[in-house]
């Protein structure tokens, strides 16, 4: 079966005509400069967008081009496009890692509402079009680490979380910040059965300690690869800690609240002893099931390109977050 | 004829597979894919095999039970292919990697005690042997009953929070047990008699 589906992917990459993949990448070119394009296009993977508009799938609407400021060259391997929307843990749409992306075809983001309130002195309220809008787009390429011991390397398109909260101008009172995904049952197969929602209690949520969110590396990302979103990746906006495990990077969110009490974290509820609030990548402490130590990079390539490399303390990230958990014991702490 | 049947069944899913895995045609985690796909499979296999015995018997077919040995033996090629492709692919040969898993993750520990068993059930199966091991024979197989356990605590303990699949296989694998309960029982109660007898009369107290 897999066969035939290669086999259509080349003739929808033949049905474009040379012409439009040009002009497409000499748009994205001089939209982005130079080095930014560079890294998108030595990926094999733009060929994934032609995929969407093939006549195979209508109700899949093609994603939204952003304007952004391009990240600067990146040395390190990016995970191909047609991977990172393929490999997905968000069980709203299903527990199997091909599930979302069948799953949350249809999925409607627009109109949409994202809230930030709770202890801040201006509320705000954003819709679709300000998610795009509000503040100015840049590109940040991330690696994230799965607790299940893979990762990729991401081009993201969002903003710094920390520019949206300052908006909001929290309170002094403000210690954390809690995150809500939308709960919608009827478009989100997993919250209306169990069986498909692996067993947890939606809406998920997430939290973070303020200082974390206003931490320039926390960020909100709309687009990946220069696209809105697609749905499985947590479409119209969700978060992106790269120095925590994947799944405190929560999707799909509508509400973002100031507190000042740590926030439950859904993973935390389900099971306390394997997964912490903080869940800080760490090569130290073992997942009560499985090592830490290293992790599997996905990359291109079949089964032979795949490398295990070691895994460093806060994902590689800590000269930029280490000194936030100065004082705590980070094996309690996990 | 069956067994050529068999023989294509077992064989050519996995030509496929690792066509596929070398293509990079099992989407993003390729190595997870031939993991998960070699482990079922063997756990698929194991089950079809027990099946065997209550079909010849309500059926009355009894040269269904010749091909209890042929499918047994797959069941334990696609272990072996299950660990190979753990070992090399997701691994990759970090043996001391390897070695910490079998003794600190209980998942996995389990598993390495299914395949063991596995082992010692394949390697006693050429007939000779089996006529020399006269009765013993019968009851060193009567631990595939253990083993079908075994995998499937390997399977529930291995996913992160959706266990209804491995309950499903749990559910197939206590039918089958239901079986031949009588002889299941009867290999209950020869493991209490051999353990140490405080250990037999534990019931863990939880307070
Ligand atoms: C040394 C022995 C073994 C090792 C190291 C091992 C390792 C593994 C690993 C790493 C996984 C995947 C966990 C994950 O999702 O990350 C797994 C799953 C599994 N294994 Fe094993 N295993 C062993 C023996 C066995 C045996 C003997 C069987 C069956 C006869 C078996 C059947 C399964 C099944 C059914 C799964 C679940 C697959 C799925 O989630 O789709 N394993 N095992």
């Amino acid at each position: 079966m897999l066969i035939k589906i290669a086999a259509k992917n080349a003739l929808s990459e033949n049905d474009v005509t040379d012409e439009s993949v040009y002009m497409d990448r000499r748009s994205l070119l001089t939209r982005m400069g130079f080095l930014g394009a560079g890294a998108l296009l030595s990926t094999p993977s733009q060929a994934g967008i032609f995929d969407l508009f093939g006549g195979e799938e209508p109700e899949e609407v093609a994603l939204a081009k952003l304007q952004y400021q391009a990240a600067a060259a990146d040395p390190q391997t990016l995970t191909p496009e047609n991977k990172v929307i393929s490999h997905n843990n968000f069980y709203e749409f299903g527990t199997k890692k091909t599930q979302p992306q069948q799953m949350a075809r249809g999925f409607v983001t627009d109109p949409w509402q994202l809230t930030v309130n709770g202890m801040v002195n201006k509320p705000l309220t954003l819709d679709y079009q300000q998610l795009h809008k509000r503040l100015p787009l840049q590109e940040r390429i991330y690696r994230l680490r799965c607790v299940e011991a893979w990762s990729m390397v991401i081009p993201w398109v969002g903003f710094p979380l920390a520019d949206l909260i300052r908006q909001a101008d929290p309170t002094s009172k403000a210690k954390y910040v809690a995150f809500k995904t939308l709960y919608d049952p009827e478009q989100m197969p997993g919250q209306s059965s169990r069986f498909m929602g692996g067993g947890i209690d939606y809406p998920y949520v997430e939290g973070l300690r303020i200082d974390e969110a206003m931490n320039p590396l926390a960020f909100l990302a709309v687009g990946l690869y220069g696209k809105a979103l697609p749905g499985q990746n947590g479409a119209p906006i969700r978060l992106i800690v790269p120095w925590k495990y994947g799944f405190k990077s929560i999707k799909s969110i509508v509400a973002i609240e100031l507190t000042d009490k740590q926030p439950p974290t859904t993973w935390n509820i389900l099971a306390p002893d394997e997964y912490g609030f903080y869940a800080n990548v760490n090569p130290a402490v073992d997942h009560p099931r499985w090592s830490q130590a290293s992790e599997r990079r996905i990359t291109t390539g079949g089964l032979l390109a795949d490398n295990r490399i070691a895994t460093l303390p806060f994902n590689g990230y800590a000269d930029e977050v280490a000194h936030l958990y100065k004082n705590m014991d980070l094996r309690k702490h996990f | 004829m069956l067994k050529v049947i068999i023989h294509l069944c077992a064989l050519w899913p996995l030509v496929w597979l690792y066509t596929q895995a070398f293509n990079d045609g099992l989407g993003a985690d390729p190595v997870k894919y031939v993991i998960h796909f070699t482990g079922i499979g063997a756990l698929n296999i194991l089950l079809i095999t027990l099946c065997i015995s209550p079909i010849a018997k309500y059926f009355r077919q009894g040269y269904l039970l010749n091909v209890r040995r042929l499918l047994g033996l797959y069941v334990f090629f696609y272990a072996c292919l299950h660990l190979t492709n753990f070992i090399v692919f997701d691994l990759q040969f970090d043996w001391p990697l390897l070695w910490g898993e079998i003794i600190e993750r209980p998942y996995i520990t389990v598993g390495m005690a299914a395949l063991l068993l596995l082992l010692a059930l394949s390697v006693t199966s050429p007939m000779a042997i089996r006529k020399r091991m006269g009765a013993n024979w019968q009851k060193l197989h009567n631990w595939i009953y253990l083993v079908v356990l075994l995998v499937c605590t390997h399977f529930i303990w291995s996913v992160k929070s959706d266990i209804t699949e491995p309950l499903i296989y749990f559910a197939m694998a206590f039918v089958l047990l239901w079986f031949r309960k009588d002889k299941a029982w009867r290999f209950i109660k020869f493991f209490g008699k051999h353990r140490k007898p405080q250990n037999g009369i534990k019931t863990t107290p939880k307070s």
